[in-house]
């Protein structure tokens, strides 16, 4: 059963990964939720899986033998809803980026680090700069 | 009582932040909410460090569940030392706020989200629970999300994605590992960890404690993986700036520190070794990033960079005095680092620009504002007296020691680089002639909080740098107390 967890962490990896190497930001981020979904899948193999036996320890025993630790699983329950959260704003602002500038490629992302300038020095402030600029005042 | 102590470097700024949003609809509260809230912060923490200088590590298991098994805070003088520079921080930067020097646009999240950050870095720095840690993590990222995001300005969100993108995988490394680790040991408790992993060979635990070393390096912005902070910390308004620049690369530090110089001690001399030339590589790059660029927040964002480089080759020097080094080496380059943001703040307020290239002429009309510069700019490149000197020594006298000469050869060669840096925006802001002949200093900026802010700050950094000795005393405590708990000899 620990391998058919193993090789379902492996496929989200994968195919997170991919993604997220994809120049699409909105494949990017989606990309980072998978790899979150595979972080949460090791999380719950860290508590061993198997049986479904409630995790109660006898009496006169100390430690858990038969059941499966649930320590993780409320881990777990954590993680998901962190994970969740950071999705939802991780879209929201790929599709502000989008509709802001037009720009879902990141290689053209460069607003923030414009290239060098003809010189090869770095770009001096760009009028974008200065309105950012006016923008806060 | 001394339970409660524990937790306000948690539970203080979680509740102001709390108030302020509640406060939303009235500025003037909520400002008023906000200082109040930070000082009263600065004072728990004051009675924190006091507590734990008196009576050694302060400890609180929530829940009625003790240690190990329920979630645990621990201040030892390390972790007390690092919520009261956080209670600083804060308390400096809100400060500057006030003034008119490119501060943050008024909006009823704006407080709110500062706390939280507060909150998820004195959070981080009390925790004594890997999984927590994480969660405290979080905490950070989605409030340095929110106020990268803040202004909403079309490279600020090309900013934030960044930030995101990379400090999102970061965090899920660090999930991952803690899993494993947990995994291996049965533990997330500090102490249970450290006495399961003497009991374990130390290089089958060896991949999982890289594993975590790595997330932390990611946010701590170490070379190869510091891509995120030069794309993002420019795009801030100065006190958010230097707020970033102060707390959240240390938080990582901080963290290195505890896995590697705390817990788990026993770890393999090659990964020593390997986090010694990270430290390098980081200095290096960091330094020489910062000599290309001209806009003078880049150029800090990258001296950051190269200063974390410091404190991680402490760290790799696996002994007492390494960790002296990176204790003192954090304190002073906060203090230092974001004062360098908050006056270069200034300097865009009275020039107009933060491009060195278009600015200039300020020694002549501000030669005070120049010393106020000069200060933290030596400090930070580590001329004697200033505080930068004693923590450069430390650390580069250690690695001597040890017959690291490589180590220690690039550490001096990147002083002369930051040299090189400082003097760049002393000679192009404060000594040439501004480029446009009809500019004159404005005659409406409003800079009394600014000055209060950074001039206080300066004067803590010339305070370290006259009497080095308490803080190097209570860095040598901090060590000691961390190496009490078994491990290194």
């Amino acid at each position: 059963m620990i391998w058919v967890l193993a090789l379902g962490v492996f496929a989200t990896v994968t195919a997170g990964v991919y993604l997220t190497l994809s120049r699409d930001l909105l494949r990017c981020v989606i990309g980072i939720s998978l790899i979150g979904a595979a972080a949460n899948l090791v999380v719950f193999g860290a508590g061993r899986i198997g049986t479904a036996l409630p995790p109660v320890i006898p009496p006169g025993a100390d430690v858990l033998d038969a059941a499966v630790n649930p320590l993780p699983q409320a881990l777990v329950l954590t993680a998901i809803v962190i994970g969740f959260a950071l999705t939802c704003f991780s879209l929201v602002l790929v599709l502000a980026l989008k509709s802001r500038t037009g720009i879902a490629d990141s290689e053209a992302l460069r607003l923030a680090e414009p290239a060098p300038g003809p010189d090869g020095k770095p770009a001096p402030e760009t009028v974008d700069d200065r309105a950012g600029g006016a923008e806060r005042a | 009582m001394a339970a409660v102590l524990v937790a306000t470097p948690l539970l203080v700024p979680l509740g102001t932040a709390l108030v302020t949003l509640l406060a939303a609809e009235q500025p003037r509260l909520q400002r008023a909410v906000s200082l109040a809230g930070v000082f009263v912060l600065l004072g728990c923490t004051l009675a924190l460090l006091a507590q734990v200088e008196l009576h050694g590590t302060a400890r609180v298991a929530f829940g009625g569940w003790e240690a190990p098994f329920g979630i645990e805070f621990a201040v030892d003088r390390l972790g007390a030392s690092m919520a009261l520079i956080t209670a600083l921080m804060g308390a400096a930067t809100l400060v500057f706020q006030l003034s008119d020097a490119d501060p943050a646009p008024d909006s009823p999240t704006l407080l709110p989200l500062v706390h939280a950050l507060l909150a998820g870095v004195g959070g981080a720095f009390v925790t004594a629970d890997l999984f927590n840690l994480y969660v405290w993590f979080e905490v950070m990222l989605i409030a340095a999300l929110g106020l990268l995001a803040h202004g909403a300005a079309a490279r600020q969100l090309d900013a934030t994605l960044k930030y995101f993108v990379l400090n999102a995988l970061g965090t899920l490394l660090l999930l991952m590992a803690i899993a494993w680790v947990y995994g291996m040991t049965g533990h997330l408790n500090y102490g249970a960890l450290e006495a399961a992993g003497q009991a374990l060979d130390p290089l089958r635990l060896a991949p999982f404690v890289v594993a975590l070393a790595l997330a932390f390096l990611i946010k701590a912005g170490a070379f190869p993986v510091y891509a995120w902070l030069p794309a993002s910390y420019h795009t801030l308004p100065a006190p958010l700036a230097a707020l970033f620049a102060a707390l959240l690369t240390k938080v990582g530090v901080y963290a290195v520190l505890r896995l590697l110089g705390d817990v788990f001690t026993q770890s393999p001399a090659i990964l020593f070794e390997a986090l010694g030339w990270v430290a390098v590589g980081t200095m290096l790059l960091g330094v020489l990033g910062a000599a290309w660029h001209w806009d003078m927040r880049r150029i800090l964002a990258f001296h950051i960079i190269s200063q974390i480089g410091y404190m991680l080759l402490g760290i790799a020097l696996a002994s007492r005095e390494g960790t002296v080094g990176t204790v003192f080496y954090i304190v002073h380059h906060i203090i230092v680092k974001a004062n360098l943001f908050l006056v270069a703040a200034i300097v865009f307020r009275l020039t107009g620009s933060y491009d060195l290239r278009r600015v200039g002429g300020l020694y002549k009309l501000r030669p005070w504002l120049g010393v106020l510069f000069l200060v933290p700019a030596l400090s930070l490149v580590g001329i004697p007296p200033l505080s930068g000197f004693w923590a450069k020594f430390v650390v580069v006298r250690e690695t001597l020691l040890q017959g690291h000469y490589v180590w220690a050869a690039a550490a001096l060669l990147v002083g002369f680089l930051t040299l090189y840096s400082m003097m760049k925006i002393w000679f192009e802001a404060f000594w040439k002639k501004h480029p446009e002949s009809g500019w004159a200093l404005p005659a409406d900026a409003r800079l009394g909080p600014a000055y209060a802010a950074t001039i206080a700050l300066a004067l803590l950094t010339v305070a370290i740098g006259l009497a080095p000795e308490p803080l190097a005393q209570f860095a040598q405590q901090a060590a000691d107390a961390m190496a009490a708990g078994g491990g290194r000899p």
